[in-house]
């Protein structure tokens, strides 16, 4: 019983421990658990799959270092699927920090594939407004963006000679650590211009995410570190989403762990505490 | 890795450290980084906000730059009409946020903050309207029974479920009448499916906080502790 008691009231830095000791030993020494591939990450593969080689697609970078962890390798993923279909992508953001961080993401994949700035990509840099900067697109992306991020003449670039507006974009996929970011897409892309979204979020935004999935406004999301994994799995490219799914794993494992002694100990406990209170001698009531 | 990246990592190594001793308990090295943080993040704020917002969208327009003119020069040097100028009206109406500052003329701030709340309802509303609640309802407009050359189980299940779950968490949020009998009972469900939604919800919450665990560990195993040995031809 005292172990018992002594697990309902264990001392939080205990957990923080072997939290700690759950995710850095699989970074140290990986484990290899495998990855399966959910449905809702297959169906974004199989759409840039089908589309016909050099065709547009938007890339929405709407995070911020903060969520790099999680939505970083997904964007590495899916240029890297883009470009091997020989897709043209048009590099944006609805975040102020997204643009910087989809100049590190060509920085780590632009060197993998024979691209030329202008004709294979462009990076338009960061617009503020959200919602109303997709709803302008749907007019006229150069009036939107008129320069690219390097401060580029946006019309004097070949890929968006053939690029007028949201009509002449295959597929938009929205990398996004929260609004603007999936909801908005959905709200004006898919809503008002019926352009085909998929999503790749934070795995704390993804529930809420799910009824688009439901009703088709999204035609596939990838949920956190895990569906960066699936992708990186797709595309056959394991990378740092596949690393860190082994620490992911376990770490969960321990928390699972720490959710049934808790519950176990605290129904031993409050068992044994009224068995006491049952054998104590009827005294005088405590005044309430 | 060269010098001056081999300081800024080891300065992002200790901060992290600093952060992370606040699982030990409070302490002074948490409360440094702590202020550290919420400075620089308020220095980074204003000027990128200056950098990316103002200075593109309402000074370049009106006093030029990027090697073009700006309104005014067009309109009083060149003498052509140029309707950026319009942009200062964005300007003014920006301005009058900050009267909230000075209590006897805060009034003036309810002119900006009444356009941007119109501007904002206004184009938004249909949209909103359209994606998060027509698009749901259809979406709940399913049978529940499904077959697909025989009787589907799996697909029946699950819009079974759903159309039993969307309306019984309706009917938990329903208080014009009150929670007994038979809507006591199906409100009841809906606190079930809620909770389940909430479980979820926590799960994916632990998944996100654990991947940003992971992400500092790694920054400070491989960047940090690595990084350094490699500087130093130890490995």
């Amino acid at each position: 019983m005292k172990f018992v008691l002594w697990l309902a009231n264990i001392d939080r830095r205990i957990i923080f421990v072997l939290i700690a000791a759950a995710v850095i030993i699989p970074l140290l020494a990986p484990i290899g658990l495998p990855v399966t591939v959910t449905p809702q990450s297959k169906s974004i593969y199989d759409e840039v799959e089908a589309l016909p080689p050099g065709s547009n697609v938007i890339v929405s970078f709407d995070y911020d270092p903060a969520a790099a962890p999680e939505v970083h390798p997904m964007a590495l993923s899916f240029l890297r699927h883009c470009f091997e279909r020989k897709h043209k992508v048009i590099i944006m953001a609805l975040w102020p920090q997204g643009a910087q961080m989809a100049v590190r993401a060509m920085a780590e994949v632009g060197g993998e594939f024979d691209l030329e700035y202008g004709r294979d990509y462009v990076n338009l840099g960061y617009k503020p407004g959200g919602d109303i900067v997709i709803k302008s697109m749907g007019s006229s992306i150069l009036e939107v963006f008129p320069r690219d991020m390097a401060g580029r003449a946006t019309a004097s670039l070949p890929l968006m000679a053939k690029v007028r507006n949201l009509n002449d974009v295959a597929l938009v996929m929205d990398l996004s650590a929260g609004d603007p970011g999936i909801p908005a897409w959905v709200r004006v892309g898919n809503a008002l211009y019926h352009r085909k979204i998929a999503g790749g979020s934070t795995a704390v935004s993804a529930p809420q995410f799910f009824p688009y999935l439901q009703t088709g406004q999204l035609i596939g999301l990838l949920g956190g570190l895990k569906g960066a994994a699936e992708y990186e799995t797709l595309v056959k490219y394991p990378g740092a989403a596949t690393s860190r799914m082994d620490s992911q794993s376990v770490a969960h494992l321990v928390i699972i762990a720490f959710i049934i002694f808790a519950n176990v100990a605290y129904f031993i406990s409050r068992r044994y505490q009224k068995g006491e209170k049952t054998e104590r001698p009827a005294g005088p009531q405590a005044a309430p | 890795m060269d010098g001056l990246t081999l300081v800024g990592t080891w300065i992002a190594a200790i901060l992290t450290l600093c952060i992370l001793s606040f699982l030990y308990k409070d302490n002074p090295f948490y409360k440094f980084a702590e202020y550290l943080f919420v400075g620089i993040s308020a220095g980074f704020w204003i000027a990128y906000n200056y950098h990316n917002l103002l200075k593109p969208n309402l000074l370049e327009p009106l006093f030029g730059g990027q090697g073009e003119k700006g309104a005014f020069a067009v309109i009083f040097q060149d003498g052509q009409m140029d309707f950026r100028i319009l942009t200062i009206i964005a300007g003014l109406l920006g301005l009058t946020m900050l009267f909230r500052f000075f209590p006897k003329v805060a009034w003036v701030s309810r002119y900006g903050i009444a356009f941007s709340v119109g501007l904002g309802a206004g184009l938004m509303f249909i949209v909103y309207l359209q994606a998060n609640c027509l698009a749901q309802i259809k979406g709940t407009i399913i049978p529940p029974l499904v077959f697909n050359e025989g009787f589907d189980w799996g697909a029946s299940l699950a819009n079974t479920l759903l159309i039993v779950g969307v309306v019984s968490a309706l009917v938990y949020f329903y208080f014009s009448k009150e929670h007994t009998g038979v809507v006591g009972g199906v409100a009841r469900l809906g606190i079930w499916f809620l909770m389940v939604s909430f479980g979820a919800a926590f799960g994916f919450t632990v998944m996100a906080r654990i991947s940003l665990l992971i992400g500092r560990m790694e920054f400070l195993i491989n960047d940090w502790i690595k990084g350094t040995l490699a500087a130093l031809g130890l490995i």
